[in-house]
C-alpha cells in the first residue's frame, strides 16, 4: 500500500498536465478529426518535409520547451523565476549574429564558434543574475528586472542596427528543416538539450543538490553543498536553454529583431514550469512536467489559431483555459480531490466487503 | 602672469565670438534609436539635416519615456534655445511646457507623432497619415484587378494608429466587395511579433485555408508569413501563388522586394527632417509657413513600392 502511495506521488505531479494535454487533444478531435494528421510537402528550397499541426505543434513549441527547462533548474534551486529570459534571450542572438556578420562567409564551422560564443556571453550574463540571487541574497525577480528592462538595449548595442539580416542557407536549416530531413531543426535541439540535462542528473548528484538547496539551504550547506555554487550553476544551465533557444529564434527568419527575439518568452516560461506541477517556491521539480507545460501552451494557441478566433480574444481564451489548468493543479484543489478519491475507494471497497458479507 | 591672462581673455573671446557664429539653436527631442528600424533612420536623418554646416546648433535628447522627454524640454527652454522639435512617448501631458516654451518665445514643430493638445501650442506638426497608408495599399491592392482577393491579414499591436489605420482601409473593402473575402485575421500582439504572425500563417495553411494575399502590418510580421510559407511549399512574390505585402519599407525589405519575393512595401516615412528645416529656414527669414491644415498639420508624402517597379536607387533612398 505504501509503495503504491509512493509511485502516485511521484506521477501525481504530472497528472494535472497530462490530463489537460489529453482534454487540448480530445477537443481538438472532436472538432476535426484531421487536425492531427501528418503529411508530406516539398517547402521551397526543394527539400520534402513533414507537415501538419501536430508538427507545427512541437516545432513552435522548441524555444519554449527549451527555456522551460532551464527555468525549472532555477525555480527548484532559487525559489523564484529570472524573468529576464527573453531579455538575455536578444543579447544572445546579438551576439550569436555578431560573430556571423564579422566572419568573411557562413560556414559551419563560423556557426557552431557562434552557438559557443553566445552560450559564453548568455552564461556571463547569467552569471550576474545568479551572483545577486545567490551571494547577495536578491529576490530572483527583482535581480533579474535589471536585465529585463534593460537587456533589449544592450542586444541592439551589440549590432548597432535594428534588424541584421543572415542569408545563408545553414541559417535556414537551424530554423526550418536541414536538406533531406523531413523534420524540423528545432526538435533535435529540443531533444539535445533534453538529453544534455537528463545526463547531467542521471550521471551526478546535481538534480539532488538543486532539490536540497531548494528545499533547506541551511541543511544543505551543513552536509556539505555549497548553495551558492548550485545556484550559480542553475544559472548557468538556465543561460545554456537560453542561448540555444535564441539561435534558433534568429534561424527561423535569418534575421535578429532585438526587440521581438523571445518576446513575452519569461511568462510562458514560468507558466510553463507552474502548469507542469513544480512548486514555484523551489525544491523537487519535474523536467518532464514544464516540457509537457510548455507543449501545452503550444496546442492551445495552434487550437486557437486553427479555429480562427478573432486577434481581440485569443488572449482572454488563452488565460481563461490556463486559469482552469493552473487552479487545478492547485494544492487546495488537489488535497480535495485525491480526498474524494480515496474517500468513492474506502467507499467502493466497503460496498464490495458488506456484499461478500452478505 | 599677464600674459596668461591675455591668453586667457584671447581664449574667452575666441569662443564667444565662436558662439556668436554658431546657427540657429535648436532642441530635439526623440525616442531611443533602439526602439525600431523605423526610429533608427528617424535619428539619423535628424542629425544629418541640422548640422552645423546646415547653420543650425543642435541639441539632440533621445529618451524612450515621457518624463525624461519632458525633463529635456524644460532644460531647452532654460537654454533659451529658439526652436523645439519633439516625437513624444506619450501623447498627453505636455501642455504646461508647450505654454511655458510659447511663453519663452520658443517656437515648437511636433514630428512623427501628434500631441493631445491645441494646436496652437505648437508652429506645425509633420506626421504621417495611417489611414493613408493603408488606403495606398488597398488601391494598389486593386489596381491589380485580381478575379478574387482571398486576404490572410496580420493586425500589428491592436489599438495603435499604425494597426487602425492600415486596418481599416482593408476592413472596409472587404466588407463592401464580393469579391474581397477575409481568411484570416490575426494579430502579432503588443510587439509586432514575426514569429507569431508565422504560427498564425502556419494554422492557416494547416487548417487548408486558401488565401492569395498576406497583408501585414509592418515588414517583420510579412517576413514571419513568408517563412511560413517557404516550410510549406507555398510560392510566393511576383511569379508566386501568393502576394506578399508589408508595410515601414525597411531596408532588407525593399531587398525581398528587389529580389521579386515580396510584392509590395507601404511606406511610413521617417523623414520629416527636410520639412522641419525648410520651416525653420522660411521662418528665419521672415516669411509664414504654408500648407497646414485645422490641426496645424503637414502630412508626409509616402509612397508604395511594387515589386515589378522598384529599383536599387529607391531601396538607397527610402529604405531604413
Amino acid at each position: 500500500m505504501d509503495k503504491q502511495r509512493k509511485l502516485f506521488a511521484g506521477i501525481g505531479q504530472l497528472i494535472i498536465p497530462l490530463v489537460a494535454l489529453g482534454l487540448l487533444i480530445l477537443f481538438n478531435l472532436f472538432r476535426d478529426p484531421g487536425f492531427f494528421s501528418i503529411g508530406m510537402a516539398v517547402n521551397n528550397s526543394g527539400n520534402q518535409v513533414l507537415t501538419g499541426n501536430l508538427i507545427s505543434i512541437i516545432d513552435s513549441a522548441s524555444e519554449l520547451a527549451i527555456i522551460a527547462m532551464g527555468m525549472t533548474l532555477v525555480t527548484a534551486a532559487c525559489g523564484g523565476q529570472d524573468i529576464s529570459v527573453g531579455a538575455v534571450g536578444a543579447i544572445s542572438g546579438a551576439v550569436f549574429v555578431k560573430v556571423l556578420l564579422g566572419a568573411p562567409s557562413i560556414t559551419p564551422g563560423i556557426v557552431v564558434l557562434g552557438v559557443i560564443l553566445c552560450c559564453l556571453a548568455t552564461i556571463a550574463f547569467m552569471m550576474f543574475n545568479g551572483t545577486l540571487v545567490s551571494v547577495f541574497k536578491i529576490q530572483p525577480m527583482i535581480a533579474t528586472l535589471i536585465l529585463y528592462s534593460c537587456g533589449r538595449s544592450i542586444a541592439y548595442w551589440i549590432n548597432g542596427d535594428a534588424t541584421p539580416q543572415l542569408n545563408s542557407p545553414i541559417i535556414t536549416s537551424i530554423g526550418m528543416t536541414i536538406p533531406g530531413v523531413p523534420v524540423p531543426t528545432p526538435i533535435f535541439v529540443v531533444i539535445l538539450a533534453g538529453l544534455l540535462l537528463l545526463l547531467i542528473f542521471r550521471r551526478t548528484t546535481t538534480g539532488l543538490y538543486v532539490q536540497t538547496v531548494g528545499i533547506n539551504q541551511g541543511a544543505a550547506r551543513l552536509n556539505g553543498i555549497d548553495p551558492v555554487l548550485i545556484k550559480l550553476l542553475s544559472f548557468a544551465l538556465l543561460g545554456v536553454c537560453v542561448s540555444l533557444a535564441s539561435v534558433i529564434g534568429v534561424g527561423r527568419l535569418g534575421q535578429l529583431n532585438h526587440k521581438t527575439l523571445l518576446v513575452d518568452i519569461e511568462m510562458d516560461a514560468i507558466l510553463a514550469v507552474a502548469i507542469g506541477g513544480n512548486n514555484l517556491g523551489g525544491g523537487r521539480f519535474r523536467l518532464s512536467g514544464s516540457i509537457l507545460g510548455a507543449y501545452i501552451i503550444q496546442m492551445l494557441t495552434t487550437t486557437l489559431y486553427a479555429m480562427n478566433v478573432s486577434p481581440v480574444n485569443v488572449k482572454t481564451y488563452k488565460a481563461i483555459v490556463i486559469i482552469i489548468i493552473v487552479v487545478a493543479g492547485s494544492p487546495v484543489v488537489k488535497n480535495r480531490l485525491s480526498a474524494l478519491w480515496s474517500r468513492m475507494r474506502s467507499g467502493g471497497s466497503q460496498a464490495a466487503a458488506s456484499k461478500g458479507a452478505g | 602672469m599677464k600674459k596668461i591672462a591675455a591668453l586667457l581673455l584671447a581664449l574667452v573671446l575666441l569662443c564667444s565670438v565662436a558662439a556668436m557664429a554658431e546657427g540657429i539653436k535648436v532642441g530635439i527631442i526623440n525616442l531611443d534609436p533602439s526602439e525600431s528600424g523605423y526610429r533608427q533612420a528617424n535619428v539619423k536623418n535628424l542629425t544629418d539635416t541640422f548640422t552645423a554646416e546646415n547653420g543650425y546648433d543642435a541639441t539632440f535628447v533621445t529618451a524612450p519615456t515621457a518624463d525624461k522627454q519632458l525633463d529635456a524640454a524644460r532644460g531647452f527652454i532654460t537654454d533659451e534655445v529658439q526652436y523645439i522639435l519633439v516625437s513624444a512617448a506619450e501623447t498627453t501631458g505636455w501642455d504646461e511646457v508647450l505654454a511655458d516654451a510659447q511663453e519663452a518665445g520658443i517656437k515648437v514643430f511636433l514630428f512623427d507623432r501628434m500631441i493631445d493638445c491645441d494646436p496652437s501650442l505648437y508652429t506645425a506638426a509633420v506626421v504621417s497619415d495611417m489611414r493613408k497608408e493603408g488606403e495606398t495599399a488597398v488601391a494598389w491592392l486593386e489596381s491589380l484587378e485580381l478575379d478574387e482577393y482571398k486576404v490572410l491579414h496580420i493586425q500589428g499591436q491592436l489599438g495603435s494608429a499604425a494597426q487602425i489605420g492600415r486596418s481599416d482601409p482593408l476592413t472596409e473593402k472587404i466588407a463592401a466587395d464580393d469579391k474581397w473575402t477575409m481568411v484570416r485575421e490575426g494579430t502579432g500582439g503588443d510587439s509586432w511579433d514575426p514569429n507569431e504572425a508565422r504560427k498564425i500563417a502556419e494554422a492557416a495553411i494547416n487548417a487548408g485555408e486558401d488565401f492569395n494575399i498576406v497583408y501585414a502590418e509592418n515588414d517583420g510580421m510579412a517576413d514571419g508569413v513568408v517563412a511560413a510559407l517557404d516550410a510549406k511549399g507555398i510560392t510566393h512574390g511576383v511569379d508566386g501563388d501568393v502576394i506578399v505585402m508589408g508595410f515601414d519599407c525597411n531596408k532588407w525589405a525593399l531587398e525581398k522586394l528587389l529580389a521579386g519575393e515580396w510584392n509590395y512595401d507601404g511606406q511610413c516615412s521617417p523623414f520629416q527632417a527636410a520639412v522641419i528645416d525648410e520651416m525653420i529656414k522660411t521662418l528665419e527669414a521672415g516669411g509664414e509657413i504654408e500648407g497646414l491644415n485645422e490641426l496645424n498639420q503637414i502630412i508626409s508624402d509616402e509612397k508604395g513600392f511594387d515589386a515589378r517597379t522598384i529599383t536599387q536607387e529607391d531601396i538607397d533612398t527610402y529604405g531604413l
